[in-house]
């Protein structure tokens, strides 16, 4: 069994979402196919060979360099046909969920978003989707031959398990009429850690009373390798950008460690992060909802323990 | 310009989940049903689209009776007319074939819908629909303006957004701050009683899964609370309970 794996770059660079993806079709025990489009590094590249893949593909084609979805699509597509895959796995993301969804539509196979751990075989093949905002889980049968998975971070976790692959070139045929969207400009924050991709985020609230206090939270953030995020109220009133809104209508994260200052926990945030393994809260109100949500709490002014917590951070590495 | 709104019936954003029947079924006991949040903000700029360039403004949803309720709250904000496609929305595919087998019949130039339902969140329809109907989808759109047969787009990434120019026809799913969310107001309720609600039948597909069962995640422990003079205690069980520093 072929699986193909589509691998998501930013900057250059292998997203780390998308390594998970390659470690999770290798565990599925199949003959993994990597491939990337447009411009990636070359030594990104081999090292996907590190998480599973035993070959990588690479369309180089500058026409890809702009990830245009029914583009990427047509490509995928003629990708599984050329390796004889019957099964697609890539991350869940804003560009991999509706690639996802055009692949499985072009070639008639079983489409599931938001796994979260490996299909179970013992019985037809079975996925556990996260349904309800995290709130509950679905176990759904994929019952064709042909299969498009797209997983949610920490499905398996990335694990190094072989060794760099060669790359291979790979040229497919490209369709005027599936470049209809044209991108015509970007506006996209660097060097931050992405809150999607992040494994710590730092998250505030209007208990930080104004976006000049942010800077207490970005402290923390860099200390931990951390995204930063906030909640809807912070982003509504434009203190930060409603890329960083974390809840029901904005990013859901499954970071390990979710860090809530100032936020009281309305159940619309709680959605957003209740797929984090740990989460910590610091508030004001001992009586903020968010306490029930979380493994570690402190009842204190933020303005105070963050940078005790910053410093302690520090000194622990 | 005729624009057709997909919208869910989705359990409000602050209710308790349950299953019943052996973890197969939705349990709807004391459950309120709202209009999809994500689909709220597609109709509400549809509406806004409507006062500015004299679309038209179909509501439809696939689901049985019980929805009605549902789009005849969405006419009061300001749709002009409803569609039910009667069928129980039993998964994506489904029901993005059922959606784009209608609008075929009708010949939309703007689909719009939210980025995914919050009950299942598979963020897949729209996409799923543009294909099936051969024409661009773009998914999550945080701005829309159309002028005449072009549409510019924000669409919303990891981490920025993307500036996005498309013709006409094409699909949407909607995210915030595209419009602001209408409440309907009496006028509204009034005249949503009259406007039409057609139903249709749905069509036999195949979309290859089926539904095992539902299960609830493991109850969260107690929260360890820490002294806030005490905060290396914090990073002590971040590195040595947790072992994730």
């Amino acid at each position: 069994m072929v699986i193909l794996v589509f691998v998501e770059s930013a900057e250059g660079k292998i997203k780390n979402t998308s390594m998970e993806a390659v470690a999770y079709a290798h565990a599925m025990g199949g003959d993994v196919t990597a491939i990337a489009l447009g411009a990636v590094e070359k030594v990104e590249l081999e090292s996907l060979g590190k998480y599973g893949a035993k070959k990588v593909l690479h369309a180089a084609d500058e026409k890809l360099n702009q990830d245009i979805i029914q583009v990427y699509a047509a490509v995928l597509e003629q990708a599984l046909q050329a390796e004889g895959a019957d099964t697609l796995v890539l991350a869940n993301s804003s560009l991999g969920t509706p690639v996802a969804a055009r692949v499985a539509t072009k070639i008639g196979a079983s489409l599931a978003s938001n796994v979260v751990e490996l299909p179970d075989t013992s019985s037809g093949f079975v996925v556990k989707q996260s349904i309800y905002t995290g709130k509950a889980f679905a176990l759904v049968s994929l019952k064709n031959q042909k299969k498009v998975i797209a997983i949610r971070k920490n499905a398996v976790g990335i694990k190094d398990v072989g060794s760099p692959a060669q790359i291979t070139p790979f040229t497919a045929s490209l369709a005027d009429a599936d470049f209809a969207t044209k991108i015509i400009s970007t506006e996209k924050a660097t060097g931050e850690v992405l809150l999607p991709e992040a494994d710590i985020v730092v998250s505030g609230g209007r208990g930080m009373k104004g976006p000049e206090h942010w800077g207490i939270l970005e402290d923390l953030a860099k200390a931990l390798n951390a995204a930063t995020g906030c909640s809807k109220p912070v982003s509504d009133l434009g203190w930060r950008p409603h890329h960083e809104h974390v809840g029901q209508t904005g990013v859901k994260v499954a970071p390990q460690l979710y860090i809530a200052v100032g936020i009281s926990g309305a159940i619309q945030h709680l959605a957003g992060v209740n797929s984090s393994k740990y989460i910590v809260v610091i508030n004001k109100d001992p009586e903020a909802p968010f306490f029930k949500a979380a493994d570690y709490g402190i009842v204190g002014d933020a303005f105070e323990i963050i940078p005790k917590l910053t410093e302690a951070i520090k000194a622990a590495k | 310009m005729k624009i057709l709104v997909c919208i869910s019936h989705v359990p409000d954003t602050t209710s308790k989940i349950n299953f019943a029947d052996n973890n197969t079924k939705f349990d709807i006991n004391g459950v309120q049903f709202i209009i999809g949040p994500y689909d709220d903000y597609a109709l509400a700029r549809a509406i806004e689209l409507k006062e500015t360039t004299g679309a038209t403004v179909t509501v439809l949803n696939v689901g049985l009776s019980d929805t009605e309720p549902t789009l005849r709250k969405a006419l009061a904000i300001g749709a002009d007319d409803a569609v039910r496609i009667n069928a129980e929305p039993l998964d994506s595919y489904f029901v993005a074939f059922q959606i784009a087998d209608y609008s075929k019949s009708i010949g939309y130039d703007v689909i719009l819908m939210g980025r995914e339902s919050i009950d299942y969140n598979g963020g897949v329809v729209h996409s799923i629909v543009g294909e099936l109907l051969g024409i661009p989808s773009v998914s999550p759109v945080m701005k829309l303006d159309i002028d005449g047969n072009k549409a510019k787009l924000a669409r919303e990434i990891e981490g920025g957004k993307e500036f996005i120019e498309v013709n006409l026809p094409f699909v949407a799913g909607c995210q915030e701050p595209i419009a602001e969310w209408k409440i309907p107001n009496m006028r509204g309720i009034m005249s949503a009683r009259t406007k039409p609600l057609t139903v249709v039948e749905p069509k036999p597909v195949d979309s290859g899964v089926a539904l095992q069962r539902f299960e609830l995640p493991p109850p969260k422990g107690s929260v360890r609370m820490i002294k806030a003079d005490n905060v290396p205690e914090l990073v002590n069980l971040l590195k040595n309970e947790a072992k994730i520093l």
